[in-house]
């Protein structure tokens, strides 16, 4: 198992002087992964913040082979890669045995990008997908996706997004897969410990990690990793796995906080405070404890 | 060694001796026999390709743009709609200069959606930095398709390899196919440049190029491409030398020192050298001229084999609504405009008759206007 020193000592993978916004999640959450795989790894990122701030050319952040081609396709494209890898390989032109990681936002991910998601697990491709998420469309300028939480305003939804999220979780599952888990940055050894897992999994492995965007927002960039331990305490981000058919919940507060501690901390949510939309808050948190209880009883927790 | 085949079984078979380490499919009428011949080959272990069945087209493209950045060789086949719907990887395979090869079975697009042949789907694409051929029969799909490969490969720009939805691909045709040795020879071994598996030399590909670098990037392509002809000519003479076939960008069917000719692609250049044959035998001038290089475009050879030509009518399989249809637009940027009629035949794979054609060589004999629709109501 992972130790905070093989985090500390790994190479830097992903290195300094990329252009993402101070308190952006996805640089923590990129590092802590990477870190975690001990064999030569492959990362393909579908267009987006992440592949926008670390590839200018003719600068690059990534210290390992490294492949972007569209927005849609980053599941498809790695697909390719690896089975270049497998047709190389059986010829011996290839020697090392090596992973492959994709990283692509929820807009990358929950919208386009589903349909090639969808096909490399139903093919149970040998990848890790993470799907660093931070609720919209961020790099064209916060949009709504339909990983946009219920009430949260995005400059298409300037009234407050009317829907509940997309359950990206209970989709990767579906496909009957080895190993599907929830992480954040708050908790970066659970985070890493799931890599790692991830990583050792024989075909494809999901990891949907909660990104903090000050940006988008409308958070203090000094307070990422507070907002996004609160988004876990609040059971607003649950840290589960999905492991060979058997759910474990990894984080189970003694009592929850109330969402409303969650969204004090971003201005994207300014509106749903007003005394006017108490109902539409009351059912968030309604809709929040549902798929908390639903999800203890997946885990056998009480 | 003589055979019996389709355009589409022609196809395979070329792959099928190609062996590339990865071929991605999805289903498309009337690609379908191609990937259905293939899987054969895979099951009988004549190939130890990596077949991909994707859930689309743009992830079979998707796919292979993967494959080719990993050092591997990349082939797929697709037609119409498929084409359409990988669009967008289509500059991201020639941006990145990756040697994918491809066959187009030439079908309609959408909408009224229609099955049969005519060029709207690839010539939808003319401008997106592939390489373009056009074959005419069975024969000429397999040897391009080898060819296609090499060319690919030495000039770094993915390609394409048409041939005719059913007329082509659906119809039995006798040809002649090279051993395996010899066309595995022809073909010899990958080698990239760039691999995104060698873990030495780090690359990260697809970067972001803004203001200050995306114009040199295609502006190296749009030089290179001016290198495919010699690079054409001098892989065409190596498998002449193997095959005893002699290809070239275009075809000059007695047209050397014809006065009336006739432009055009593919298929139905059987059907006009019948028209010439015989016209030639009531002692007209007429003749073809065939284009089977679209891109790049063959502007000096064709405007030097349409020289003493006093009419010349253009057939184009695709229209351009409200301006000149492709391939007349490039004849005419290639003679003067004054002799040049563009004529638009056979959509949604509406046939041409032999009548057809003859009224066309007629009308420029006798100086009479030309219809721009032809059997058309």
């Amino acid at each position: 198992m992972i130790a905070i020193k093989d985090l500390v000592n790994a190479p830097e993978r992903f290195v300094s002087g990329h252009r993402s916004c101070a308190g952006c999640g996805f640089p923590m959450i990129v590092r802590t992964i990477l870190a975690a795989c001990k064999k030569p790894v492959v990362a393909c990122a579908a267009t987006g913040c992440l592949e926008v701030v670390s590839t200018i050319y003719p600068f690059t952040s990534w210290n390992i082979p490294f492949i972007h081609s569209a927005f849609e396709n980053s599941a498809a494209t790695m697909t390719g890669v690896v089975h270049a890898y497998k047709a190389l390989k059986k010829k011996g032109k290839i020697k090392k045995d090596a992973k492959f990681v994709v990283f692509a936002g929820d807009g990358g991910t929950y919208d386009i990008g589903l349909q090639a998601l969808s096909g490399a697990l139903e093919r149970n491709e040998e990848f890790v997908y993470v799907c660093y998420d931070n609720g919209a469309y961020m790099n064209t300028g916060i949009q709504r996706s339909s990983a946009t939480p219920k009430g949260a305003y995005t400059t298409t939804t300037p009234a407050g997004k009317l829907e509940f999220r997309k359950d990206l979780a209970k989709i990767a599952i579906a496909h009957e897969i080895d190993y599907v888990a929830t992480a954040s940055p708050n908790n970066f050894m659970d985070l890493a410990l799931k890599a790692e897992k991830a990583f050792s999994t024989k075909g494809s492995s999901v990891l949907i990690v909660l990104s903090p965007c000050p940006l988008g927002w409308g958070s203090k960039t000094a307070q990422s990793i507070k907002i996004a331990k609160l988004a876990v305490e609040t059971n607003f981000w649950p840290l589960y796995e999905y492991e060979k058919k058997r759910y474990a919940l990894n984080f189970n507060p003694d009592k929850r906080k109330n969402i409303k501690e969650f969204l004090e901390t971003q201005t994207r949510f300014k509106q749903l405070l007003l005394p006017e939309n108490k109902k539409v808050l009351a059912k968030i948190q309604k809709n929040i404890d549902e798929k908390f209880d639903e999800l203890k009883k997946l885990c056998g927790e009480k | 060694m003589k055979s019996v085949m389709s355009g589409a079984q022609s196809a395979s078979y070329a792959m099928m001796q190609i062996n590339p380490d990865v071929v991605s499919s999805f289903p498309i009428t009337p690609q379908t026999d191609i990937m259905k011949e293939y899987a054969i080959y895979v099951r009988d272990k004549k190939v130890d390709t990596e077949f991909l069945l994707m859930e689309s087209e743009h992830s079979a493209l998707s796919a292979l743009v993967g494959a080719s950045s990993s050092g591997a060789r990349a082939m797929t086949a697709t037609s119409s709609a498929g084409l359409a719907y990988m669009f967008e990887i289509l500059g991201v395979a020639s941006g990145h200069r990756l040697p994918i090869v491809m066959n187009i079975v030439n079908r309609a697009l959408s909408g009224p959606i229609n099955i049969h042949c005519d060029h709207s789907d690839s010539m939808a694409c003319r401008d997106s930095g592939w390489i373009q051929l056009y074959c005419e029969d069975a024969q000429e799909v397999y040897d391009q398709t080898l060819i296609g490969l090499r060319l690919a490969e030495k000039m770094s720009i993915p390609a394409m390899i048409m041939q005719d939805g059913f007329i082509c691909s659906h119809c039995l045709q006798n040809l002649e196919v090279l051993p395996d040795k010899i066309a595995k020879k022809f073909i010899g071994d990958f080698k990239p440049k760039y691999s995104l598996l060698d873990f030495k030399k780090c690359v990260t590909a697809g970067p972001l190029q803004l203001q200050d670098y995306y114009f040199e990037t295609k502006k190296q392509l749009s030089l290179e491409m001016k290198n495919v002809f010699s690079e054409y000519e001098k892989i065409s003479k190596k498998y002449f030398s193997l095959a005893k076939r002699k290809y070239s960008i275009i075809e000059e069917y007695k047209s050397k020192d014809a006065e009336f000719i006739i432009v055009a692609l593919s298929s139905v250049c059987g059907l006009i050298k019948d028209c010439v044959d015989e016209l030639r035998g009531k002692g007209i001038n007429a003749g073809l001229l065939r284009i089977k290089m679209f891109r790049p475009f063959p502007y000096s050879a064709v405007s030097k084999a349409l020289k003493n030509a006093k009419k010349i009518v253009v057939l184009d399989r695709s229209e351009s609504f409200g301006a000149d249809a492709p391939l007349a637009c490039e004849i005419k940027n290639s003679v003067p405009e004054k002799i040049v009629n563009g004529c638009i035949y056979g959509l949604g794979g509406r046939d041409i008759l032999k009548s057809n054609v003859m009224d066309l060589f007629n009308s420029m004999i006798k100086n009479k206007k030309i219809e721009r629709f032809i059997n058309s109501r």
